[in-house]
């Protein structure tokens, strides 16, 4: 384990959607600088965790905590802790009513009262850095999914929030745009930013985890370097699930 | 048709055009006014206010303006409470208009996706920022043509004011008509009024969507 000092700690919860166990007694800790990726079925709860993460979501048992800080959303702390914890969301939900440099400004400006002056220069250097520095007075609508999903990034990157959490944030794109959005996360995990990704992608995954947690069925099944799960699964599980993205070559009868 | 005639009406029509303006105007301002308050407490479920403004709703919904208008104008001042003619107007539209603004709002609140709120909240926006900056541009736009709806089918409502006695352009009309009989100038001068009150409120309104439509089609 890393000697680093952890920042967000999920403590055996459990989450019930009516009588169904979304996540049954799961634990996980995020340490500064770690790429922590969660894999598993459709359904398995990693996004539930994320939602969990940010207080999105109410759990049943367990607690999440984010430096030692009680996460939850009925509680008055959490638009503070939301702050330091970014969320990018599969669909992007950019603000549709505001423009890209709007949308990447408002919240700095509004939560944490920056200066109007500095916060727009920094939201410029970002979305240069993403490539969308042109389209910084479009609306979201005239921009396509991947351009869309890379100012969601930049917005909370406009932050400076010590973890990202990204949400499937190429589940809903043509296989073109996967790569330049993946590319931005990519570069964070190289300067270091915290991450916790949930994807589908995964020879992408295998690039960017420290970590590598599987998940199926609300359970954690099981957990280990990238290295370590891609190319050596310990579980049956987990070799059935990697399997699924793998194919062998089609040998025709006549050729044997 | 004789324009003679049409000429020495048309102060009278004139006249009565701005007293169904004022009227219409200021009960459309409060009708409002009305929905959006009602649709407030209808969307976040206030407790005790929002069973009252479903009451409110149906009842005004489901009685005829004329009726409504009877009732404040006639049974009112029996229970003590004295009414004016255009007070009555104004006020009838704001209770008609006002239950049909509430639904028009209700439904834009509505129509903005509930993760819009928690990409709001994952920004650190606390509940207040949220609808004043996501919330409510978002639903206001997707609101503005079935507002604009509304004003216009507000505005032909008042026609009926002539019940009360009000001098707006129908009582005007009806008036001239029963005195001299030249029903057909009087029916011309009543189209081209009205037409000339409504065409640029609907013209308005198209502007008016074009400008809030970015806001409505979202990514």
């Amino acid at each position: 384990m890393s000697k680093k000092e952890e920042i967000i700690r999920v403590d055996h919860i459990t989450k019930r959607y009516d009588e169904n166990a979304v996540l049954d007694d799961f634990s996980l800790s995020v340490h500064e600088g770690e790429v922590v990726v969660i894999v598993g079925p459709s359904g398995c709860g990693k996004s539930t965790i994320l939602r969990i993460m940010n207080g999105l979501e109410p759990i049943q048992k367990g607690e999440v905590t984010y430096r030692g800080e009680k996460v939850d959303g009925k509680l008055g702390s959490i638009t503070r802790i939301r702050e330091k914890v970014g969320m990018v969301f599969q669909s992007y939900e950019l603000f549709p009513h505001k423009t890209i440099l709007q949308n990447v400004m408002l919240a700095p400006l509004l939560v944490q009262k920056r200066d109007r002056k500095e916060v727009k220069e920094e939201a410029l250097q970002l979305l240069a850095r993403v490539g969308l520095s042109e389209k910084k007075n479009a609306y979201p609508r005239q921009l396509s999914g991947g351009q869309k999903q890379r100012v969601a990034i930049v917005r909370a990157l406009a932050m400076h929030p010590e973890v990202l959490l990204f949400d499937e944030v190429t589940a809903a794109l043509d296989p073109e745009m996967v790569r330049e959005v993946l590319d931005v996360l990519l570069s964070l995990a190289k300067e270091g930013k915290t991450m916790v990704i949930v994807t589908h992608e995964m020879s992408f995954a295998k690039a960017v985890a420290d970590r590598v947690i599987f998940l199926d069925g609300g359970h954690l099944e099981e957990e280990g370097t990238a290295s370590e799960f891609f190319d050596h699964p310990k579980t049956e599980r987990a070799k059935q699930f990697l399997h699924t993205f793998t194919y062998d070559k089609v040998e025709r009868e006549e050729e044997r | 048709m004789n324009w003679e005639v049409i000429g020495s009406y048309l102060p009278l029509f004139w006249k009565a055009m701005w007293l169904t303006l004022q009227i219409g105007w200021i009960g459309i301002a409060f009708a409002t006014l009305i929905g959006i308050l009602v649709a407030i407490v209808r969307f976040y479920k206030v407790p005790v206010a929002s069973q009252i403004a479903g009451v409110y709703i149906e009842l005004f919904r489901n009685t005829p303006l004329l009726v409504q208008l009877f009732f404040l104008y006639f049974a009112l001042p029996k229970l003590g409470i004295p009414m004016r003619a255009d007070f009555t107007g104004a006020m009838g539209l704001a209770l008609l208009g006002g239950a049909y603004m509430a639904e028009t709002f209700r439904s834009g609140l509505e129509s903005v996706a509930k993760i819009q709120t928690e990409s709001a909240a994952s920004l650190g926006m606390n509940k207040s920022q949220t609808v004043w900056h996501i919330i409510f541009p978002q639903a206001f736009a997707r609101s503005v043509p079935s507002f604009v709806a509304n004003v216009i089918f507000l505005l032909k409502e008042t026609s009926v004011f002539s019940a009360i006695s009000l001098m707006d352009l129908m009582f005007t009309a009806k008036d001239l008509i029963g005195l001299y009989y030249k029903t057909t100038e009087c029916l011309v001068l009543l189209v081209f009024f009205y037409a000339l009150i409504l065409i640029p409120v609907s013209v308005l309104g198209d502007r008016l969507e074009r400008r809030v439509r970015h806001a409505e089609f979202g990514d």
